[in-house]
């Protein structure tokens, strides 16, 4: 599909506008191909953090009127707009906080740890064809390879907090990541049999015209949903951080900025699960003809879409239970998965 | 008054036993004054003929003795028995019914803590309400408060 | 703190958590001293007087008619049937006699709250297990209710609504009609939350086999009010040891048999029902007349002592009262529900998870308030 709008024109212009200067100075194309790089990861930088401000509002806004309530009106004038970002700065105020007899290095790490694999992530998602980091050959796995890292950054920052109700969280996030990992690439692993190809842009393409996987996989797309839930701990999903059992989990004894940080990647790492439910089984940022909108919108319409549904969760479900939760990961989810894999190979198999 | 037939039978068996002033319970539950060394025993006779269900175990202060008041009912008759111990203020001791009625085990605790009974049998007898290592019993009559910073 | 000398089965070390008194679910200041293997529970101990306020002393130098205001803070959140039991204690003693129209709006008011609190209550199971949205729609329909009082007293929460020999005001005008409207509202939003909340498979996953308790303990730990229905054993004081003028009105008493978190959970909202069809019974029998019976300005009963047992929505709320015929009772004893509810948790929590220790505190439902008075 050829797009002839779209944010990457923008992209693909300043592009060849930068490369042209740097030949005209004489510069190796390195230099070009860097400050393109640094220009495109500081705009995803500014993307993320807006996105992900604005995703605590929309919680915030979402939950209130599941409540029948109305959430923040006041701050910013329009609907409580500048909520988060009052909060933030809030946050950047406060004082930070480092138990006595906690591990201070391991307590001062943990937030960058989480923190810097879920934008890593970001790198090789399309949001339009061209408009991508890094398209790489295994990007989907690089995707499942970052996000898996976040679970030892909560382990470090529930065992370095030196409190019982840390290291309670820590340790059911280990096992609840872990287990939840596997039907989590187990339930993509049919839609990559069926394209043949790790690259995120074959995926798309590979959905062209309504074809999205969704609808030919659908028992993949739900697996998907409900393990991503869990791997990014919300509820129904939310044992490492349950509030009226464990205080606030792994992140109880963090405070300030570093609490802030905790938070973010908590939203960022929704913010990555949508956009790939999105990109994999959603048609990504391809949309109708008919309607000849910038990729990117399509692609976010389809991300908040998701993210929505995940909100719709939280606020409605209970939690389950920790052995509950292993169950149903180890004896439903997966086998399952498997199932899923080999009727996918089946039907490969039958009519290719 | 069915529980009437139960007091006879207690007053028959155990020696000593008399009814409280009977005038002082309204509504008309019969009471039981029993002497201290055999409340275990009316109590454990008491369970075997239905009185089920403790209501409730709570203690007064009535400057020259100590009372204990057992409220006892049984739920498939609804015939309901009052049971008082008097007891020596100086050194008051009571054995327990814990081990009958596992639900005295926190009121006993309670009688402990506020008015000093002692509870010989109890399994964990030790302070409920009132921090560790309060000195005296604030609910007997001649209780002062020590002044603190605040006075 | 209790030195932790417990081995787990395989003679490995266990951890103990201390949980509250400052904890998100631990309903108030309670604090619990768990033994934990990994998640499982070894051994539970509550411990309880962080809120010991002494009310029972405090109550020998207040007179009657200031113990019926105290009695608003044993348990905060029935005030109502507080109120009820003193006043109950003291009429006994001094043997008046209440007009009708008194002992209904007292009735209506005491039914009313068992709906507040029931509400509550399922706000705060259904909180505890991880589900918020059903604690803001029980605040939402407590909000209503609370209007309602407040309209008649002027509280919200400590009412002091009830004098010895009647009530201190009569119904605003409009109440009747609000009222109505009120119980109306609530069994169409019972449907919600039942849509919400009971019929959801997590719910019932974590509430279903929970935290069983046997007809054998509730009888041994004199456990009372819902937590003893639940467990098939059908005893309501305001229907088996009537007082008041309950005997007038047709109401169930629901009982369920298993006698877990689920059972007890789903007899508050049978409960919530019957006291809807109360209050709308007195809100139809409510007659023109005095609220108030002649009683003295300085009420002095006689010497003597009174056992007044009432059916709070906890459970069994008894005043067992000594006058010594001076102003102020000689001793106020209150056989408080939800402290010898709580017993049962030493016994019940040897075993589970740490998650089930929050929906077991729970479904007993306990207010700090009154376990340490």
């Amino acid at each position: 599909m050829n797009i002839s709008y779209g944010l990457e024109n923008i992209w693909t212009w300043l592009i060849t506008l930068i490369d042209r200067l740097f030949c005209r100075a004489g510069l190796p194309y390195i230099f070009a191909y860097t400050l393109e790089k640094i220009i495109f990861g500081v705009a995803l930088l500014v993307f993320i953090s807006i996105s992900v401000l604005f995703l605590i509002w929309l919680e915030r806004k979402v939950s209130a009127h599941m409540q029948s309530r109305l959430g923040p009106m006041h701050v910013g004038g329009w609907h409580g707009w500048a909520q988060t970002i009052a909060d933030m700065v809030k946050l950047l105020f406060k004082e930070d906080i480092i138990p006595a007899k906690a591990d201070k290095w391991v307590h001062r790490i943990a937030p960058i740890v989480v923190f810097v694999p879920s934008l890593m992530a970001f790198l090789v998602i399309p949001f339009e064809k061209n408009l991508i980091g890094q398209d790489l050959n295994a990007g989907i796995l690089l995707i499942f390879a970052f996000s898996s890292l976040a679970v030892l950054a909560i382990i470090m920052g529930g065992w370095a907090s030196n409190n019982k109700y840390t290291l309670l969280g820590g340790i059911r996030s280990a096992a609840q990541m872990v287990s939840y990992e596997i039907p989590l690439v187990l339930s993509v692993l049919s839609v990559i049999m069926l394209v043949g190809s790790l690259k995120l842009n074959d995926i798309v393409e590979a959905q062209q015209g309504w074809h999205w996987f969704a609808f030919t996989q659908p028992l993949a797309f739900m697996l998907y949903i409900i393990a991503a839930t869990a791997e990014v701990n919300r509820t129904p999903f939310d044992l490492p951080e349950a509030e009226s059992e464990i205080v606030s989990g792994y992140n109880t004894e963090y405070s300030g900025l570093k609490y802030g940080f905790f938070m973010l990647s908590e939203f960022t790492n929704m913010l990555i699960v949508a956009l790939v439910a999105a990109t994999v089984f959603m048609g990504g940022w391809q949309g109708p003809k008919w309607l000849p909108l910038p990729g990117i919108i399509w692609l976010l319409l389809k991300t908040y879409l998701i993210v929505f549904v995940l909100m719709w969760f939280r606020w409605t479900f209970p939690r389950l239970r920790v052995d509950r939760l292993m169950d149903f990961g180890w004896k439903v989810l997966i086998p399952l998965a498997f199932v899923n894999i080999f009727l996918t190979g089946l039907f490969m198999v039958v009519f290719k | 008054m069915d529980a009437q037939k139960y007091l006879n039978e207690i007053k028959g068996r155990f020696p000593g036993t008399a009814d409280a002033a009977l005038e002082r319970i309204k509504d008309g539950v019969p009471a039981l004054l029993c002497p201290a060394p055999f409340l275990f025993e009316i109590v454990k006779y008491l369970k075997a003929e239905g009185f089920n269900y403790l209501m409730d175990l709570c203690a007064t202060d009535y400057r020259d003795s100590l009372e204990v008041i057992y409220h006892f009912c049984a739920l498939e008759t609804n015939v309901k028995l009052t049971v008082k111990v008097r007891l020596d203020r100086e050194k008051p001791e009571l054995a327990s019914i814990t081990p009958l009625y596992p639900g005295a085990d926190w009121q006993e605790r309670e009688a402990f803590d506020l008015l000093g009974i002692n509870f010989p049998g109890h399994p964990d007898l030790k302070n409920l309400l009132l921090p560790c290592g309060w000195e005296g019993h604030p609910l007997r009559k001649d209780y002062s408060r020590k002044p603190d910073q605040y006075d | 703190m209790t030195e932790n000398t417990l081995k787990d089965k395989d003679g490995f070390e266990t951890m103990y958590l201390n949980m509250g008194p400052q904890h998100p679910s631990t309903h108030g200041v309670l604090r619990l001293g768990l033994v934990l293997d990994g998640e499982v529970i070894i051994k539970a101990e509550p411990d309880i007087g962080y809120l010991h306020r002494g009310m029972e002393k405090l109550a020998e130098s207040r007179t009657y008619q200031a113990n019926i205001a105290m009695s608003d803070r044993f348990d905060y959140v029935t005030s109502m049937n507080n109120n009820f039991v003193t006043a109950l204690a003291v009429e006994k003693l001094l043997g008046v006699e209440i007009p009708k129209r008194a002992q209904y709006l007292r009735i209506l008011m005491a039914e009313l709250n068992r709906v507040v609190n029931h509400i509550l209550f399922f706000g705060f199971f259904a909180m505890d297990l991880g589900a918020t949205t059903a604690l803001i729609f029980g605040f939402r329909e407590r909000e209503e209710a609370l209007e309602l009082f407040e309209s008649v007293c002027g509280a919200r929460l400590t009412y002091n609504y009830f004098r010895v020999g009647g009530v201190s005001r009569d119904l605003p005008a409009g109440f009747i009609e609000k009222a109505g409207n009120f119980v109306k509202m609530m069994r169409s939003r019972l449907k919600d939350y039942d849509d919400l909340v009971t019929g959801n498979v997590i719910f019932q996953d974590r509430s279903v086999g929970i935290g069983r308790i046997s007809k054998e303990d509730v009888l041994a730990y004199s456990l009372s009010g819902p937590v003893m229905r639940a467990s098939g054993i059908k005893y309501d004081i305001r229907k088996d040891d009537t007082y008041s003028v309950y005997r007038e009105f047709d109401f169930e008493v629901p009982v369920r048999e298993n006698g877990d978190c689920f059972d007890r959970y789903m007899m508050r909202m049978l409960e919530l029902r019957e006291a809807l069809k109360i209050i709308e019974q007195v809100l139809i029998k409510l007659e023109p007349g005095e609220i108030l019976a002649k009683v003295p300005k300085i009420i002095k009963p006689p010497a003597g002592e009174a056992y007044v047992r009432t059916e709070s929505p906890k459970g069994e709320l008894a005043l067992y009262l000594v006058s010594d015929g001076t102003a102020n009772p000689y001793r106020l004893h209150l056989r408080a529900p939800s402290f010898i509810n709580l017993q049962i948790l030493q016994k019940i929590l040897t075993g589970v998870k740490v998650a089930d220790v929050i929906a077991i505190l729970g479904s007993i439902d306990i207010t700090l308030g009154e376990v340490d008075r």
